[in-house]
């Protein structure tokens, strides 16, 4: 099976996976230039692998939520390519890719809940529970299981004494227990092809490329005019 | 390369999503999808509802578009994207999708100055049946913008003259609009309403017009062929103030003339004056504004009077469009130019001068 994957709810990344090996991957190290380096990480992955788009068995594309601008950069780029190439395409909840890396890495112990959680930016997090399933082989376990998310809100409102896997662990330590090994993690492509195959293969269903903003668009409806000057 | 380039442009740089395609001069589909509905009960452009409406219609307009022309992706040959300026996050949605194309498909990418490809637009549909004339100039008035530019020549030498330094046209319309409870778009409100009134009942202002800013024609003032809209939209809220604390019923359609008329005689005097003293004899109106009705009308008879021949391309190809991109995409194809690569930026303010950005990586 091979995927192209693309998260960019926080940094830009790409991943291009043959079953569960890594075959390329790029990670970009801000969150705020995604439309100038998505394009050019996807189309040197495919080169350096020999990989034309219509070898790909699918796109996977990580649909957040994170913040909007970034997120829709990698949605848009993600089903362009699915248009061209006639690929089928798939969305990802962004966090599943942190719960996947987590429990892989024997960062949360089998079985357990744990909390996954990002930065929202306005000092808030977007965060979801899970449970860890019963081994580290995502191929017998399959995927953590979401138990509770995606929301947004304040550190202080999470599940009290919960293991935090994820950036909102370093951002805010006095609200929540961080996993150390996880507590500058940001969503990464790899983590959510690998959570894209194991839902695959566990016969799981998985997103549409629908975003998970979360968060209206602040925009307000102007109220009656009071006074004209106003 | 066939000797007319069949070129996809693609825009988003405000609330439409546009995608056009043409065969050099030769206009083959102008496929565009609005997020204006879901902007009127905000009463102007939230952009953050703009880009969310981009990520939608993309991939839909661009089926759409490849399907009313009857060309396929593989024919195409070369992509054309609005780079700025604009909404930065609008921006960002094009730029992206267009990147991705360009990747998928293997074709060069051109990242274009949205204002210039306002003026490009002129080469479709049979507006100048000559081509582009000598010694031409744009008057473009919109929501989002509003200039006059001296075009040399579209590819290489576009000048930006004057600009406003506030509030946009078309902003100026919504804003007012706003406050006589006309509804948005302010523009065709204000116009239907403004029919009726008096366009000398009030004496609202023409802002940037004194002689400090103005200058002479040999030592030009600081904005002299400048406009500001700001000022007006709070002179209207201070007429409306006035009748109401009088107790008076609000003469709305006088309010609305006077407005439209303060508006478009300070567009079209400044826009002659730069044109005047810029050799300009040909000079293309363009933006959502220019269906204006009395905008067009006062450029018309100005213009004449000056000896200049104005032109106002169908209204289609005036508001923002994925063919206007297409076309001037197509003219920098047949200008030489080298494409942009897709590692360039958005550039939500991209100045007239910078045409089509460059290739970062061969410069
Ligand atoms: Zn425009």
């Amino acid at each position: 099976m091979l995927l192209l994957a693309l998260d960019t709810s926080a940094a830009a990344t790409v991943a291009l996976l043959a079953d569960d090996t890594v075959v390329g991957r790029f990670s970009s190290g801000d969150t705020r230039s995604h439309a100038e380096v998505l394009a050019p990480a996807i189309r040197q992955i495919l080169a350096d692998a020999g990989v034309t788009g219509a070898d790909l068995d699918a796109i996977v594309a990580g649909v957040g939520p994170g913040p909007f601008t970034g997120l829709r950069a990698g949605l848009v780029t993600a089903r362009t390519l699915s248009f061209v190439w006639d690929v089928p395409l798939h969305g990802v909840m962004s966090l599943d890719a942190l719960a996947l890396a987590a429990v892989a890495a024997g960062a949360v112990d089998a079985g357990s809940t744990f909390l996954v959680g990002t930065d929202a930016r306005r000092g808030e997090v977007y965060w979801a529970s899970y449970r860890a399933g019963g081994s580290q082989d995502m191929d017998v376990a399959g995927p953590p299981e979401l138990l509770d998310g995606p929301h947004v809100g304040a550190a202080g409102t999470l599940p009290p004494g919960v293991p935090l896997v994820g950036r909102a662990a370093s951002l805010y330590p006095s609200d929540v227990v961080g996993v150390p090994a996880f507590a500058a993690a940001d969503p990464d492509a790899v983590s959510l092809g690998r959570a894209a195959r194991s839902r695959i293969l566990s016969d799981l269903p998985l997103l549409d490329t629908t975003p998970l903003y979360l968060r209206e668009s602040d925009a307000r409806v102007p109220g009656p005019r009071k006074r004209a000057t106003a | 390369m066939s000797a007319q380039p069949l070129v996809l442009g693609i825009e988003s740089s405000c609330d439409e999503t546009g995608v056009g395609i043409v065969r050099g001069t030769e206009l083959l589909t102008n496929t565009v999808s609005s997020s204006m509905d879901e902007h009127v009960r905000f009463g102007g452009v939230i952009p953050e509802i703009a880009s969310r409406a981009h990520l939608e219609a993309f991939v839909p307009t661009l089926r759409a578009a490849l399907d009313d022309a009857g060309v396929t992706l593989g024919e195409i040959d070369a992509i054309a994207v609005t780079a700025g300026p604009g909404l930065s996050g609008a921006l960002m949605v094009g730029v992206s999708a267009a990147k991705a194309l360009a990747v998928a498909t293997g074709k060069p990418l051109y990242a274009i100055n949205h204002l210039v490809a306002h003026v490009g637009v002129g080469v479709l549909g049979g507006t100048f049946p000559e081509g582009l004339p000598p010694n031409l100039g744009a008057l473009l008035v919109s929501g989002g913008h509003t200039e006059i530019l001296r075009v040399g020549d579209l590819a290489h030498d576009v000048e930006l003259l004057g600009s406003t330094i506030d509030d946009a046209a078309g902003e100026a319309y919504d804003k007012t609009a706003r406050i006589l409870g006309l509804g948005y778009p302010g523009g065709p409100a204000i116009d239907r309403v403004a029919r009726d009134g008096d366009p000398r009942a009030i004496r609202y202002p023409r802002g940037l017009s004194q002689p400090k800013y103005m200058g002479t024609a040999g030592e030009p003032g600081p904005h002299r062929y400048d406009w500001s809209f700001s000022g007006l939209k709070t002179a209207v809220a201070r007429s409306v103030e006035q009748h109401e604390a009088a107790g008076l019923e609000l003469p709305v359609a006088d309010i609305a003339a006077s407005f439209q008329e303060a508006v478009v005689d300070v567009i079209t005097s400044k826009a002659v004056l730069a044109c005047r003293e810029h050799g300009i004899t040909n000079l293309l109106l363009g933006g959502g504004v220019a269906a204006n009705r009395r905008l067009r009308e006062l450029a018309a008879e100005r213009c004449g009077a000056a000896g200049i021949t104005l032109t106002v391309p169908a209204p289609s190809l005036c508001t923002d469009n994925g063919a206007m991109v297409a076309a001037l995409g197509a003219q920098i194809v047949l200008g030489g130019r080298r494409p942009s690569g897709i590692t360039f930026g958005t550039d939500p303010s991209l100045p007239v001068t910078s045409i089509a950005l460059p290739d970062r990586n061969h410069q």
